[in-house]
């Protein structure tokens, strides 16, 4: 049985590779390529298994909040490759690009690397988390420009 | 009798295609139309070729409304057609549209509804008279900014009853743990779940069910709903992979939600109450999320005892026909050769006739005869 400390440790590596995988994921493919192009030393890979491209089924809530329902389907490119280190990572993008998919699978082989953690968290995943939190940004900011008041008219006019 | 194929004519096919693709160019003399420009500048065509072809991929939606020449059905159909290609690696974690970053939001029923009230980009209050600016080409001033971001988190309707237990709740997963029906692996069958209702009606034409809706809001049926909530604005998608066994982010798509309410004056299990009908769509959609969220109201007509007397109520008849892809394949091929079915209606047609004629002769006869007498 695992202690409570183990099941901790276990639970934040869980959560820097979810944090890597979804900030890989919502940034558009040049500019995750370009950062990844910036890096002068990057571990050797060895692929695990061939990339390939397949759905999964979005789902969605009855009524937002309830049972589960089959929205429609999203195509998703998987890769899987090996670093020096040993560690395998894996990737899963929404789309087509298999370029996209490896570096997300090769963003996760680092992220559990000690070697290589470091370096990928400060020339990669810091500048993709203000990129995606900027865009966030300006979008709120948009929209907060709609934002509206509507009011119902008062009757002020006096009995006659 | 069933269609017959015929052989030939394949010169004539090659050249017609060749005809077609010289079609979809159309004058030389104009820039060709790119792939990227479709999907940025058509944005609302290629949201509804991507819910209606199930398939969420705008890159894909925007070439096939190109190659399909913006005939919207038929680019519906070569994205079906794709998909089919495609194997599948597993169903997403239900999106939360509660983490919607919302770009639109607006209630019809609350004035002051949690989170406010955000127009987003709207056709809404546009005077629709044509824009003759638009056909000369101009730079688009930067949408205005406000000083703080809206809510990452803006709270469903049901909060604003919360206190008040005036909302119907949602129906939760069945007990035994059962996956939701899918449509694209199980075949159409009734009495429908609620969730293969709403997988057909999001896939299904959103001309069609447009229609319904409004049949259904003018009496032919019973739905008298409010808009409770629109919300337009993208979601992460989380997915887990078996070889990892934790959920990840595998991108953000937008969609659109819609819950109508209406209101039901309880019955001996249930207390008066409001009810639920729910829309959901890939892209920016409203027209489609209303008409859903109406319809599927409206199907739910034996759970709160109304008489489903109307087409709207008839699940039967909205599920086996919502789908587009079907109804215009079952309509079309009627064009495609028929001339075995032809000739064999033609051979009975003129039997029925000759009797016809022989039997009017013979009463001729002897009509004729017993006047003599």
């Amino acid at each position: 049985m695992k202690n409570d400390v183990s099941v901790e440790v276990e639970s934040s590596a869980i959560a820097v590779r979810q944090r890597a995988h979804g900030l890989i994921a919502k940034s558009p493919h040049e500019m995750v390529r370009d950062l990844f192009d910036r890096i002068e030393n990057l571990p050797n890979i060895k692929q695990v298994r061939p990339t390939d491209t397949g759905l999964i089924m979005v789902r969605g809530k009855v009524g937002g909040d309830g049972a589960r329902f089959n929205l429609g389907e999203l195509p998703l490119t998987r890769a899987a490759l090996r670093i020096d280190g040993g560690q395998v990572g894996i990737g899963y993008v929404a789309g087509r690009n298999s370029d996209h998919a490896e570096l997300a699978a090769l963003a996760d082989a680092m992220v559990q690397s000690e070697t290589w953690g470091g370096v990928l968290e400060e020339k990669v995943l810091v500048p993709l988390a203000d990129a995606v939190r900027d865009k966030k940004t300006e979008n709120g900011r948009k929209a907060a420009a709609t934002k509206v008041d509507f009011f119902t008219m008062v009757r002020t006019r006096k009995e006659k | 009798m069933a269609y017959v194929s015929v052989k030939g004519g394949e010169r004539a096919i090659s050249n017609a295609h060749a005809w077609l693709d010289e079609a979809r160019r159309g004058d030389t003399n104009v820039p060709e139309l790119g792939v990227a420009q479709i999907r940025e500048q058509l944005s609302l065509a290629v949201d509804r070729v991507m819910m209606e072809g199930s398939c969420y991929d705008p890159d894909l939606a925007a070439l096939a409304i190109k190659q399909a020449r913006g005939d919207v059905t038929e680019a519906i159909f070569l994205l079906r057609a794709y998909r089919t290609t495609l194997s599948r690696f597993g169903a997403s974690e239900p999106i939360n549209t509660t983490k919607m970053s919302v770009a639109r939001r607006v209630s019809a029923a609350f004035k002051d509804i949690p989170g406010g009230q955000i127009l987003g980009p709207t056709f809404d209050y546009t005077h629709r008279l044509i824009d003759f600016g638009l056909s000369d080409d101009k730079t688009v001033p930067a949408a205005p900014l406000g000083d703080t971001p809206v809510a990452e988190h803006i709270p469903a309707i049901a909060s604003v009853f919360a206190h008040e237990a005036l909302l119907e709740p949602a129906p939760t997963d069945a007990d035994d743990g059962a996956e939701p029906y899918d449509l694209t692996r199980q075949p159409m069958a009734f009495p429908a779940g609620r969730d293969q209702r709403l997988q057909a009606l999001a896939r299904g034409d959103e001309g069609f069910l447009l229609s319904l809706a409004y049949a259904s809001q003018r009496g032919w049926g019973n739905t008298h709903p409010l808009c409770g909530e629109i919300r337009m604005g993208e979601v992460a998608v989380e997915f887990t992979p078996e070889e990892l066994g934790f959920p990840i982010e595998v991108g953000e798509i937008t969609v659109t939600e819609c819950q109508m309410i209406s209101n039901f004056e309880g019955s001996a299990e249930s207390p008066p109450q409001f009810t639920r009908g729910y829309g959901l769509t890939f892209g920016h959609n409203e027209r489609k999320a209303m008409s859903m969220a109406i319809v599927d109201r409206a199907l739910r007509h034996a759970e709160v005892g109304e008489a489903g007397v109307h087409a709207v109520q008839d699940e039967e008849f909205v599920l086996y026909h919502s789908d587009n892809v079907e109804a215009s394949g079952f309509v079309q091929h009627l064009k495609l050769p028929h001339y075995v079915d032809f000739q064999a209606e033609l051979q009975f047609v003129r039997r029925l006739k000759k009797e016809w004629e022989e039997a009017r002769a013979n009463s001729d006869t002897s009509e004729f005869a017993e006047a003599a007498e």
